[in-house]
């Protein structure tokens, strides 16, 4: 790839000098802001050997079926062929680099872009050019041009029950490795049922996309900022739970488990103790925040964040895919996609649109954490190098699993990743 | 002017008056003692998808809406503005009327900053009763879906 940054560029280039520790306890502010970091995530991250979230099979259930998404920031299409099978492409035309499709869905057997009518085909080969031969025997193109070297950049695409991710490089390692035999089981434990695709939430942040792939890995913050979960008693620090890695820790499940009534009584105390329970407020409908068992395990919070932009959330009885959209340093958009399953009950449906008040850009366990992104974005902007953020409930050192709720360590995990991937890992880095 | 369109127009000037002044108890009485709220992306209407942002199927859910936004919710310290069109009104019963007005609301930020926060069209079934038009059923249509930064403050 031809290097076209200036001199200065270079010389400000991140290295791995920039960490003040090797255990990424301490993540300096430049990593949120500075546009030439930003400039290589969209090259290494997004456009590298990792695996980003993409979409639902779901989506796209039938032959033609397509949905526009994205890597990075670089839109792409996925579609299903003839065959059954999903198909991804680069949503920029080979000729001049238009859209190719302009729409967010739809059904089609090809796919013209409209500037010049150069047509493809659902795995993205070019189909065919107008006035190849010219006109009346005049212009055209030259006979050796090849519209096999014209095709739409594809993307690479795996479904692992149904998830769909995507790559741009060929030497991605294959998901099943990349996610790891735990994340896998995670992902089965809510996939494996049929889905349903109940809506959307989209949200826009002025902050960087990297303060919301690590906030669900923060398990500190969860019921000290989201003030609804103590003061309505359906999610607690204090609550049995625990953090899972992969065993290269870049991925991580945050979980606790639904508890008896005894245990929550005791536990609200403990909250009160420390005077962080609000009062004794009761909801008119308690449903909002009631979890009804299912699935195979007794996790009334399962929150999975699949580097580098994906989180697949069980809150209770609300489920959810989010995709991070990336747009700049200073915007990301959050791209939520809500859902049941094919065999849901009408009650449980309904219980499940209830309970989606509790997430998106409206959620009441989830609008506070776009203003804490949002205020720390402002506030550190006009830091300099040596300025970083603390990192460190649950000890520094090691990356590890842990069987309790107060720690953030797997944020350390998901920085330490990155770094490897940048290509910035300081001496001795813990991984 | 109509005496019901009149009237529409006076109580959704109260709705975009007492939202965006905070009094949040004169607004809870414009809706009636059976009600529902609903806040819907425009691509989950237009998909024909049932999950919306605020999903409030009774008043007791609207309540507690209002008492979390009081009490535990914290959110961008701002002031709202709604700007509501004239109303579109069809008569559905004896006491029953749909309304439906386009509308949006400008957020301002603490150091005086305005942005155009969303816009989109209300779809409210509003019935009479012996204190006036009282709200039974509101539907919010947003057209701004990407919603900046975060919804807390009634639409």
């Amino acid at each position: 790839m031809l290097d076209r940054s200036s001199a200065t560029e270079r010389e400000n280039a991140v290295t791995s000098a920039i960490w003040p520790r090797n255990d990424y306890s301490r993540v300096p502010y430049r990593f949120y802001h500075d546009p030439s970091v930003y400039q290589l995530e969209l090259q290494k991250v997004f456009g590298g050997a990792t695996w980003s979230f993409i979409g639902l099979d779901v989506e796209v259930p039938k032959p033609g079926d397509f949905r526009a998404s994205y890597l990075g920031e670089t839109p792409i299409i996925f579609n299903r062929d003839e065959d059954g099978e999903i198909k991804a492409f680069v949503n920029r035309c080979a000729h001049r680099g238009a859209m190719v499709r302009r729409e967010l869905t739809g059904n089609c057997k090809t796919h013209t872009c409209i500037y010049h009518q150069w047509c493809f085909a659902r795995d993205g080969k070019l189909l065919g050019v107008p006035f190849r031969r010219g006109v009346k025997g005049q212009g055209g193109y030259d006979k050796d041009f090849d519209t096999a070297t014209h095709g739409l950049q594809q993307v690479r695409v795996a479904s692992v029950y149904g998830v769909l991710f995507g790559t741009l490089s060929s030497e991605a390692e294959p998901i099943e490795s990349y996610l790891g035999e735990k994340m896998r089981d995670y992902l089965k434990r809510i996939f494996e049922r049929p889905v349903r695709v109940l809506g959307y939430h989209r949200q826009r942040v002025r902050g960087n996309w990297k303060a919301y792939a690590v906030n669900p890995r923060d398990n500190y913050h969860a019921s000290l900022l989201h003030d609804f979960f103590g003061t309505f008693g359906l999610d607690r620090t204090s609550q049995i739970g625990g953090l899972t890695m992969d065993p290269r820790h870049r991925h991580c499940v945050t979980w606790g488990r639904a508890e008896d009534e005894a245990t929550r009584q005791k536990s609200l105390q403990t909250y009160a103790n420390e005077q962080i329970q609000s009062s004794g407020l009761k909801l008119r409908e308690p449903s909002l925040a009631e979890f009804l068992p299912e699935g195979p395990d007794d996790l009334s919070v399962a929150i999975l964040s699949i580097f580098p932009n994906c989180v697949v959330q069980q809150i209770a009885n609300s489920i959810a895919a989010r995709q991070i959209r990336p747009r700049g340093p200073d915007e990301f958009e959050i791209f939520q996609t809500l859902i049941g399953f094919k065999d849901d009950s009408p009650e449980m449906t309904l219980h499940r649109l209830r309970q989606t008040n509790l997430v998106g850009p409206a959620g009441l366990v989830s609008m506070e954490d776009s203003e804490a992104i949002e205020i720390a974005h402002r506030a550190s902007k006009a830091e300099g190098e040596e300025a970083a953020e603390v990192v460190e409930l649950g000890g520094g050192g090691a990356i590890s699993d842990r069987d309790y709720r107060a720690n953030d360590v797997s944020v350390r995990g998901f920085w330490s990743y990155y770094a490897e991937i940048l290509g910035i890992e300081p001496v001795g880095a813990q991984r | 002017m109509s005496a019901d369109l009149l009237a529409v127009c006076s109580l959704l000037s109260d709705y975009g008056f007492y939202a965006d002044g905070g009094k949040y108890d004169e607004w809870l009485g414009l809706f009636a003692k059976d009600c529902s709220y609903h806040v819907v992306p425009k691509e989950n209407v237009d998909r024909e998808l049932p999950a919306a942002l605020i999903y409030c199927d009774t008043r007791g859910m609207l309540e507690d809406r209002i008492q979390s936004l009081r009490v535990v919710s914290k959110y961008n310290i701002h002031t709202d503005r709604h700007i509501i069109g004239i109303p579109r009104i069809t008569t559905i019963g004896p006491d029953a009327l749909l309304a439906e007005a386009p509308f949006s609301v400008y957020q301002t930020e603490q150091e005086g900053e305005t942005r155009l926060f969303a816009t989109g069209l209300y779809r409210d079934r509003l019935h009479r009763n012996g204190k006036g038009l009282r709200i039974s059923q509101k539907m919010v249509v947003l057209d701004t879906f990407a919603v900046p930064s975060l919804l807390a403050t009634p639409l």
